[in-house]
Order: C-alpha cells, then sequence, then structure tokens
C-alpha cells in the first residue's frame, strides 16, 4: 500500500551480510534494520536467524528483551517522553498526560494519520533542564505543555509544506 | 584574524535552541561583514546557563548566557564580538563564574574549553601525557599507579579499580577486553555523557592505558541507544584519533595495540549491570550472570575483561600523568579523588560539581543549587539513581563519602542528586520506583520480577487507604525478600527508595488516602 508498511529487502539483507561477521553482530544489525526501517520487520527474523546461525526463538527472545526494537512500522516521527524521577521533579507527569491526550494516544502506539508514535523514555541525560522530550533524534528541554503544542505544529505544518514533494502522498492520491 | 565564538554541541545545549543560536550568529556576523570562526565546544556544565556562548577576546574568553535566537542581533549591536560586558547577559570570564570558580576540576578541567574533537585542542592542555608516559612503564607499574591513587569505581558499586585491573592483569596472556560502561542508565546523572561529549579524548586515552596496563588489545564503549549527540561525538573522536595514531596498532610508535569500538544499547536499564551488559555485547538478551566467575576472568566472549564506568576510566590519565597520590591528595576516608556530583531535579541551578569528597549534601546544595526552580521549598532529595534513597532534610548533613552514606542505608552512586519540591507526593514516587523494576527487571529471579509486581499492587492498595497497616507490613516482608534474595541490586535495591520514602515522609500516606478518596467521591 504504502512504504510504511513495506520495508526494503534488499537493504536489509545487505545490512545483515555486512555485519554478520562482527564479534557480537545480533545488535548492530537489529540497530541497522531500525535505523533504515523504522522497525524490524517480523519477515526479517528468520533472515537474522539463519545468517547468526540462531533459532528464530533466540533473535526474537532479543528483539523483546530490549525496549528500543519495534516490530510494527511506526508514525512519520516518534515521540518520547522521558518518565524518570528528575523529570517527574519538573513535571513530566503533567506533561505526559498532556502530551497523550493531545495526540489522542497511549504509549506505544500511533496516531490514526500516522504522523507521531509515542513512546516512554527513561531519562535522557537530560536531568538538569526538565522535564525533556526526544522528538526522533533530537532533544529537547524545559518542555512545557505549549512548547510541545508548538513542536507539533512545527512538525505537522513542514510535512504538510513537503506534502506534493512526498512520494507516498502522491502515490496515495493518485 | 577572525574570532574564535564558542556555541557548545552538547546534549543540553542543542536541547535549549543551541544550534538555531549558533546558525543565527552566523547569519547575523555574515551580514555585519564581521569574520568570525564559529566552534562547537562542549559544556561546562553550567547547563542552568545555556546556550552560553562564549568569545575570545585579548583577556581570554568572555561568556554570555543563557542566549536566546532572539538575544543574538543585541548581542552584535552590545559589542560581544569584543567582549564588551554592556549586554545583561553578560557573564564575564567563565572560568570566574563561581560556580566553576569552587569547583575542583580535575576529570573536568578541559569541559568546554576545548573542541571535543580536536586532538590538538586536547594535546595543548595537557592530552595523551598520561598515555606517553605509560608508554614507557610495565603493566605492573600502572596497575600500582592506579591502586596508589585509591580510585574507587564510579558506577556505582566502589570497587577499587587498581584491584580489579591486578585480576585482570594477572590472567595468563590471552585475547582480553576492557570494556567501557558508558549505559548511564540513573536518572539525575549526566557525568558520563559530558565526558563523552566534552573530552571523549580522555576517555579513550584512559582505555587505551587500561589496555596497556592489563594486555588487552580491544576495547569496546557499550553507549546507551539515548545519547545520540555523545555517540555522534564519540565516533568522531575515535576516527580522529586512529588518524592521528592514537589508536590502533603500533601507538605513537611503540608498536603496541588497541583497538576501540563504539555499540550501542537498546533502552535497557539493567545493562548497565555488567554482566547483563556483556550478554548484551555478545548479541543476547541483558540477562543477568552468576558470580562467580568475575568478569575480570570470565567477561566478555569468556575472556579477562576490565569493565569500568567511564569516570572511572576517565580519571586515569590524570592519574597516570600527575601520580596516583595527586589523585589521593583529594578526597575523605576511602572516598579518593573527586566525584562528579550532578545536581538535577527541581533546581534553579542545575549542572556538574566535581568536587573531592567530603562535603555535606546541604553544602553542596546551598553553594551551587540556587533552590528550587520552582521556587517552592525543597522536600526530598534522591541521590543515587532509582535505586538510591530519598532523604529527608534531617539526613542532608551527611557528607558526600561512600561510607557515611552507606551508614544511612543509602548510597552515592554515579553521583546524581536529584531535587523534588513539597509538592511531590512520596508514595507516588514510591510506586513508581516498584514500576520501574517492574519493566526494567531481566526476569531472572522470582523476588525482582514478582515481588516488583506485588509491590506495586500493595502500593496502590495502601495509597488508597486499604488496610494500610497490614499492608504496610506486608511492603516490609516484601521488601525484605527483594532485598535478600535478589540476585543483583535491581532487584536488591529497589527497596531503598521505597522504604525510605514510607519511613521519612509517612504523612505523605494520609494525604494520598485523602486524595484518593476525594477523588472517589467526584
Ligand atoms: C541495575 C544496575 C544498573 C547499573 N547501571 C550502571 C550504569 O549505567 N553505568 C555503570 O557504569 N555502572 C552501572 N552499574 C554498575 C556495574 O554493574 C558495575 O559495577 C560497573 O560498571 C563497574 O565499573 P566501575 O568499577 O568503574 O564502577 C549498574 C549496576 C546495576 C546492578
Ligand atoms: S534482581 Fe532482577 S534484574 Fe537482577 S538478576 Fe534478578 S531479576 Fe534480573
Ligand atoms: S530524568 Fe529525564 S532526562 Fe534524565
Amino acid at each position: 500500500m504504502t512504504n510504511r508498511t513495506q520495508w526494503n529487502l534488499e537493504q536489509v539483507t545487505q545490512i545483515i551480510a555486512s555485519l554478520k561477521d562482527t564479534p557480537g553482530a545480533m545488535l548492530p544489525i537489529l540497530h541497522g534494520i531500525q535505523d533504515t526501517q523504522g522497525y524490524v520487520p517480523p519477515d526479517a527474523v528468520p533472515m537474522i536467524a539463519e545468517a547468526l546461525n540462531q533459532t528464530r526463538a533466540e533473535v526474537h527472545g532479543v528483539i523483546s528483551f530490549y525496549h528500543l526494537f519495534r516490530t510494527t512500522p511506526p508514525g512519520k516521527h516518534v515521540v518520547q517522553i522521558c518518565r524518570a524521577e528528575a523529570c517527574q521533579a519538573r513535571g513530566a507527569r503533567a506533561l505526559e498526560a498532556h502530551v497523550k491526550a493531545k495526540l489522542h494516544i497511549d504509549y506505544n502506539n500511533t496516531t490514526l494519520d500516522q504522523e507521531f508514535t509515542l513512546e516512554p523514555i527513561y531519562c535522557l541525560g537530560n536531568c538538569a533542564c526538565g522535564p525533556s522530550i526526544r522528538v526522533d533524534d533530537d532533544i529537547v528541554g524545559r518542555v512545557t505543555t505549549d512548547k510541545f503544542d508548538l513542536i507539533v505544529d512545527e512538525l505537522t505544518t513542514v510535512a504538510l509544506d513537503l506534502a506534493p514533494l512526498n512520494p507516498v502522498r502522491q502515490e496515495k492520491k493518485a | 584574524m577572525s574570532i574564535k565564538v564558542y556555541v557548545p554541541r552538547d546534549t543540553t545545549t542543542l536541547s535549549l535552541d543551541g544550534n538555531r543560536v549558533a546558525l543565527e550568529i552566523i547569519k547575523e556576523a555574515e551580514s555585519r561583514g564581521e569574520d568570525i570562526q564559529l566552534i562547537r565546544n562542549g559544556s561546562r556544565g553550567v547547563f542552568w546557563l545555556e546556550p552560553m556562548v562564549e568569545v575570545e577576546t585579548n583577556q581570554g574568553r568572555v561568556a554570555y548566557g543563557p542566549v536566546e535566537v532572539r538575544d543574538v542581533t543585541r548581542l552584535f549591536d552590545a559589542g560581544f564580538l569584543a567582549g564588551s560586558d554592556s549586554h545583561k547577559l553578560s557573564l564575564g570570564k567563565p572560568e570566574e563564574l563561581p560556580y566553576l570558580k569552587k569547583q575542583q576540576r580535575l576529570t573536568f578541567a578541559r569541559a568546554g574549553i576545548i573542541d571535543p574533537v580536536s586532538i590538538d585542542d586536547y594535546k595543548a592542555l595537557e592530552g595523551f601525557k598520561g598515555l606517553a608516559r605509560s608508554l614507557q612503564l610495565t603493566g605492573q607499574e600502572i596497575v600500582d599507579e592506579v591502586k596508589a591513587s585509591g580510585l574507587r569505581g564510579r558506577g556505582g558499586a566502589a570497587f577499587p579499580t587498581g584491584i580489579k585491573w591486578q585480576t585482570v592483569h594477572d590472567c595468563p596472556p590471552d585475547q582480553k577486553y576492557i570494556v567501557c560502561n558508558a549505559d548511564e542508565g540513573d536518572s539525575g546523572t549526566f557525568a558520563d555523557r559530558m565526558v563523552m561529549e566534552a573530552d571523549p579524548f580522555m576517555l579513550i586515552e584512559g582505555m587505551t592505558i587500561a589496555g596497556l596496563a592489563v594486555g588487552a588489545t580491544q576495547g569496546y564503549i557499550y553507549l546507551r541507544s539515548e545519547y545520540p549527540v555523545a555517540y555522534d561525538i564519540l565516533k568522531e573522536a575515535i576516527d580522529n584519533a586512529y588518524a592521528a595514531g592514537y589508536l590502533g596498532s603500533d601507538l605513537l610508535g611503540s608498536g603496541k595495540t588497541f583497538d576501540l569500538e563504539v555499540r550501542l544499547g537498546a533502552a535497557a536499564y539493567i545493562c548497565g549491570e555488567e554482566t547483563s551488559l556483556l550478554e548484551s555485547l555478545e548479541g543476547k538478551r541483558g540477562l543477568v550472570r552468576f558470580k562467580p566467575p568475575l568478569p575480570a576472568i570470565e567477561g566478555l566472549f569468556g575472556k579477562p575483561t576490565i569493565v569500568n564506568n567511564v569516570l572511572s576510566l576517565a580519571a586515569v590519565p590524570y592519574i597516570m600523568s600527575e601520580g596516583g597520590q595527586a589523585y589521593a591528595d583529594y578526597g575523605m576516608g576511602r572516598s579518593r579523588g573527586t566525584l562528579p556530583f550532578q545536581l538535577a531535579g527541581n533546581v534553579q541551578q542545575g549542572g556538574l560539581i566535581e568536587l573531592a569528597f567530603g562535603p555535606t549534601l546541604r553544602q553542596l546544595i546551598d553553594d551551587f543549587g540556587g533552590g528550587t526552580a520552582s521556587g517552592r521549598p525543597m522536600k526530598a532529595i534522591q541521590v543515587g539513581g532509582p535505586l538510591g534513597a530519598y532523604l529527608p532534610e534531617s539526613q542532608w548533613d551527611t557528607p558526600l563519602d561512600y561510607e557515611a552514606f552507606a551508614a544511612i542505608e543509602a548510597v552515592l552512586g554515579h553521583g546524581g542528586i536529584v531535587i523534588f519540591d513539597d509538592t511531590v507526593d512520596m508514595t507516588e514516587q514510591a510506586r513508581f520506583s516498584m514500576e520501574f523494576c517492574v519493566e526494567e527487571s531481566c526476569g531472572k529471579c522470582t523476588p525482582c520480577r514478582i515481588g516488583s509486581t506485588r509491590g506495586v499492587e500493595v502500593i496502590d492498595k495502601i495509597r488508597s487507604g486499604v488496610n494500610v497497616e497490614a499492608n504496610l507490613t506486608l511492603l516490609d516482608d516484601l521488601c525484605d525478600t527483594m532485598i535478600h534474595g535478589s540476585l543483583c541490586a535491581m532487584g536488591g535495591m529497589t527497596p531503598f527508595p521505597v522504604q525510605s520514602a514510607f519511613k521519612h515522609f509517612p504523612e505523605d500516606i494520609d494525604k494520598a488516602i485523602a486524595h484518593s478518596t476525594s477523588a472517589e467521591v467526584h
């Protein structure tokens, strides 16, 4: 249908091949796949298992052990809210409630328009300037509810501006 | 000649719009025809003043902060490129800021001063002196110097670093490894991150020296995935170190080898525990291993391995260039040297404060904190991360020293200090500690895995006023079981914050009950 549920078999094959011989290759491979595809597609599991000479169950076990790895495609942006103590002391709980209400989703869910995936995170190392969140690869400090709304607005407006340039969206329209 | 302007590139500065400030400065300079050279330094750790912009003048560097994008034009108008002090954000010389002047910076001496990926900058400020000296010594002589420093592991357990190194040194020659624990999972801590973002060559140098000391030729930095900025800077620094002959085969022409690689974790707090970390590096689930065997004897891929925290390894270049005794001259009792304390949470002046062990918690907060950010009274302080106790005001006069903290059933841990104001509900904090253990337990042992889930349930009952006395007793029993029956400190120490919250703030139980019953009425 769209790029979001497809993944690039060739790219994944190549990532696995290029990393499988490094010592302790499992996490580097999983990172490589998630970085490029946004998630670890379940169909990649047997490929990894074969390359590393492990069972599918073992690969599965590793993927499910770590909070980072997703097995479903995320939205266009991943928003992570720091839930840890230093941010709690600066109002992270209220921020978290606001974000869930604003995006109409709970943790580990994606908005209907596929714009945002919301995830919890425990400390971003920005504990002197909380509450902190991470949006994709950017960490943002002293996030008030207003500041959060602004970030969401900025991200969605930019996305709209880019819409005609975005092949996925053009496909949809066509 | 172009004027040097510094805007940090560390996570905190970036989180406060530092990149846009930097871009605005470039744009403004261009439009005014000013010739500037923008340098992206690390942070000095005065986080409440970030983004702190510095300008190099004839009289040395002068600072302005916290700078927002909208301040930039006026800073130019006020002549900040000439070091003028007429703008309201002018801070004068950064090294004269009382916040920095009152510190004893051994490990963080270069932080914020240098470009973190410039080998020349690093060398100009004593960098690689420790390595140069170590290359003249035997492995045993290096280990002896580290022993003489009295350095104890900064990751939390405070185990003497020299003794750990001796064990690996004494293992017969074989493939050995140096693993740097850069998982820094404790809330309220960012000292490791600052090392990696402000002065990564110091860590690279420390690991290389460790390799020389014990005969290890391969190092890994296990970095948490929550630190994307540190990851980029570390990789840049490692590339530069290889290019300049400070890593690889034939270190500085000595014929010795040390290779180094960064590996990313994947958001699992337990992978900060050293054996779980090793499992993860090997590509497995991060299940904690039984000890013995010690990782020093059978560590990564079954080989002798040093696992040390970032700060432990980062202390080594100073120890090797200035001598173990110079380091040991700082501190109190059996806590030698300095600890970078990290002031976080609800505090006006949060940041990194490196001091010799010994001052009291209250002194630190009074001298540096500047009160809460909310302006409300302080109520509780959690020291040592999510497994550390919550301290009430009556305990704030405890000296910052491993043994003094142990005596009040608390820990210094990795030096994180998280301040809460009087709006905090300590029963909610206690609940979170148990919830965190549910989320992060590796699942290997029952007291931790099941105990924490039961803990959440029992605390929920207490908070809603159900059989309070009986459930408090039950909670105590449960905590006892976790403390005595858990394989590692995850299950074994989660009771610390829980029990301290209930013990020192009993009034919050009634408040929580009142709150929950009034919520039911509505
Ligand atoms: C649950 C748990 C989490 C830990 N997290 C970290 C961590 O994030 N960083 C760290 O250096 N040590 C951490 N430790 C301590 C390590 O197990 C180990 O003691 C340390 O890496 C040894 O290095 P050091 O002697 O230099 O402190 C943790 C321990 C436990 C039980
Ligand atoms: S105490 Fe918890 S984290 Fe530690 S080994 Fe047991 S189950 Fe795993
Ligand atoms: S606790 Fe939120 S960034 Fe550290």
